[in-house]
């Protein structure tokens, strides 16, 4: 089961999350050079890039501001739910082990440390979803659905690593749901760790290039 | 096939709407049938990778809410969150695709028009940027072409078809009313003309048809600062008014086709330059919409577009108009940003420096310039009549209360709707505030040249 699933599944995977994502932007862009000429016409990278770099940094826009403490969890949300799986060691040592290439790794308890922050910050962001009118009103079952698909590899993972309970399950939980999760991005509102460039620069340029107004 | 046919589909579909809110606007009855294949045939053509994205990218985050005052002024009511005002009228027309009802359609009216002024602040507040107020005025469109429409903006569609101005009045009347504004200021000021149709000037002055119909002495005091201001300008005899409720109202067609008769206008004339009275919306579709409407190359107006708050500005910069220091408003005033001068016009600073000239004790609101909030009576609000006007009143809270806490006594606003909201919240909340326009205090307090002192007997020198 395990070789299987860190074997052909895995190919499979890669692909349809690497080429599921490329064939939404490829199918978007195709749409927008007919019928979004509004963006080409105004087009200035220079707004773009600073309506990007605005909502990158933490606390960089006025609607972050608004909401520190929110800012605090979705950052550090996002930077472990990117950090963790690419500089784990584990994960470093099978590209290694496979392709003879892998990224930096960090240190195991920066890792484990970094996995308890993500587990707390995806916990806020869940409770917060309840708790918070605004937002649970604009909740679907499929919201909740997404948060806890992106928990699990975390949780399972963790559990793993300390061998907590039965190793061998945990393992092979960790890598199903791993991949379940990066299948599911390029088909759902996941695709915004790509889309969300775009998005981010169309409203940089309606605002900033046409009209001089900061949308951050 | 594609492009070419589906906007010719797009533009016949778009011309049969125009029937159909005529007759609603006659008389105001029930929809009889919704015809889903018009709606689906809207949703496609706009179903671009912006609204696509938007859609299936938003997470639901709820940082919206904060942004916008429907939602700050009603308890912070969830439902009134820009993003559900979203998933409960284009989301869900997107996900039935197209086969809805006439209860459907009417519960979106109720959200589409009285609970979104299309001020645009949500989408400042998005970690997306997802542009709200584009997707309510695809709804509206998606309202109006079945003729759900608010009964005082499909009334202003009737008088734009059949005089091509909101009112309804006849050239002759306009033409009349400068005339006579004309005869009437010309004995404040010597040598004041108002030229109509006069060929080749640099700007064409357009105005909001509620100053000839309803206060003429608004076009009055700005002959007097383009008089002064030595300007060469003129007003057309038709197109003349920038207003373009059509915009609001979804009727994209009719709304282009106002547009295209200032513009026309305009280059029949053969003027350098479009002057857009003190009116916020009338910016946003001449300068900014109204070539989408038409489908102009390059997105941008035939002309250049110019608001009379950059105009006035570059006066008072170059000393084409001085103020009487002795006369400068010394009560504190405040500014009023218009959504469509402001965050939808760029022109936040240009007000501030007017007023830098025009008074002494300025004291801005909180937020303000592109984060101002909407004064509660854009986007079409103020235009739909009675039907909405407790909402208006209530969700206006959030203005009311940001003018108070700055303590001014004078709002200043370059906007016909900011001033009839603010004028309206002054009864409501008791601020005891005046509100005025820029060409109310400029002709008021400027230093008048004596080549425009009005002789005192009645010799008619030609030149002194």
């Amino acid at each position: 089961m395990y070789a299987f699933l860190t074997g052909p599944a895995l190919w499979v995977t890669f692909t349809i999350f690497i080429g599921g994502l490329i064939i939404r932007v490829v199918y978007l862009f195709g749409l927008s050079l007919e019928r979004d000429k509004v963006f080409y016409n105004h087009m200035s990278f220079g707004w773009a890039l600073r309506s990007i770099i605005h909502w990158l940094i933490p606390w960089g826009s006025v609607s972050m501001r608004n909401q520190p403490i929110f800012t605090l969890a979705f950052f550090l949300f996002h930077i472990c739910l990117l950090g963790v799986p690419l500089f784990l060691n584990a994960h470093n040592l099978l590209w290694d082990e496979a392709f003879g290439v892998s990224l930096w790794s960090m240190p195991d308890s920066w890792a484990d440390t970094l996995t308890i922050v993500f587990l707390v910050c995806a916990a806020f962001l869940l409770v917060r979803r309840l708790v918070r009118p605004e937002v649970r009103i604009l909740t679907t079952a499929w919201d909740y659905t997404v948060i806890i698909l992106t928990i699990i590899p975390f949780a399972t993972g963790f559990l793993a690593y300390h061998q907590w309970g039965p190793y061998e399950l945990m393992l092979i939980l960790h890598v199903l749901f791993s991949q379940i999760l990066l299948i599911v991005i390029p088909f759902s509102k996941l695709g915004h760790m790509i889309l969300w460039f775009f998005t981010r620069s169309v409203i940089g340029v309606e605002m900033g290039a046409r009209r001089g107004a900061r949308s951050w | 096939m594609s492009e070419q046919e589906e906007k010719l589909t797009n533009t016949n579909e778009q011309e049969e709407k125009v029937t159909s809110t005529s007759e609603i606007a006659e008389k105001p009855v029930e929809p009889k049938k919704i015809n889903t294949q018009k709606i689906r045939e809207i949703l496609t053509a706009n179903s671009g990778a912006r609204i696509r994205s938007w859609l299936s990218v938003c997470s639901r985050c709820g940082l919206c809410a904060e942004s916008c005052f429907f939602y700050l002024a009603n308890n912070r009511d969830p439902r009134l969150s820009p993003a559900y005002k979203v998933k409960t009228t284009l989301a869900e027309m997107y996900r039935r695709k197209g086969e809805v009802d006439a209860d459907f359609l009417k519960k979106c009216y109720d959200v589409i028009w009285g609970e979104c002024t299309t001020c645009r602040r949500c989408s400042m507040y998005c970690p997306f940027g997802i542009d709200i107020a584009t997707m309510i005025a695809t709804a509206r469109a998606v309202c109006c072409s079945q003729g759900i429409v608010p009964e005082g903006l499909a009334r202003t569609s009737v008088n734009y078809r059949e005089t091509g101005n909101q009112m309804g009045m006849s050239t002759e009347d306009f033409v009349e009313t400068c005339q006579w504004m004309e005869t009437e200021t010309g004995e404040e000021l010597k040598g004041l003309t108002i030229p109509v149709d006069k060929q080749g000037a640099k700007y064409m002055y357009t105005v909001n048809a509620r100053e000839p119909m309803y206060y003429p002495q608004d076009i009055g005091m700005m002959a007097k600062i383009l008089t002064v201001a030595e300007e060469d300008w003129t007003m057309p005899s038709y197109g003349w008014d920038c207003t373009n409720l059509a915009m609001f109202a979804g009727d994209r067609a009719l709304a282009g086709q106002i547009v295209k008769n200032t513009y026309d206008k305009a280059l029949e004339l053969g003027v350098q330059k479009i002057l857009i009275t003190e009116c916020g919306h009338a910016y946003r579709s001449a300068a900014f919409e109204g070539p989408y409407f038409l489908g102009l190359p390059g997105g941008k107006p035939p002309l250049e577009v110019v608001h009379s708050v950059r105009l006035f500005y570059e006066y008072l910069r170059d000393g084409r108009i001085k103020i009487d220091p002795a006369k400068k408003l010394k009560e504190p005033v405040t500014y009023q940003d218009p959504c469509n001068v402001s965050r939808n016009g760029g022109l936040w600073e240009e007000g501030r420096m007017i007023i830098d000239y025009l008074a002494d004790d300025f004291r801005d609101m909180i937020p303000n310039r592109e984060h101002n909030h909407c004064c509660g009576g854009g986007g079409g609000y103020i235009p739909m009549g009675p039907e909405f006007k407790l909402r208006r009143m209530a969700s206006g809270r959030v203005k009311a209360e940001q003018i108070k806490a700055t303590g001014a006594k004078i709002v200043i606003t370059p906007c016909h709707n900011c001033y009839d909201q603010i004028n309206d919240l002054n009864k409501e909340y008791q601020l005891g505030v005046k509100v005025l326009s820029f060409k109310e205090i400029i002709t008021e307090i400027m230093i008048i040249p004596d080549q425009f002192q009005p002789d005192e007997n009645d010799d008619e020198g030609d030149e002194e």
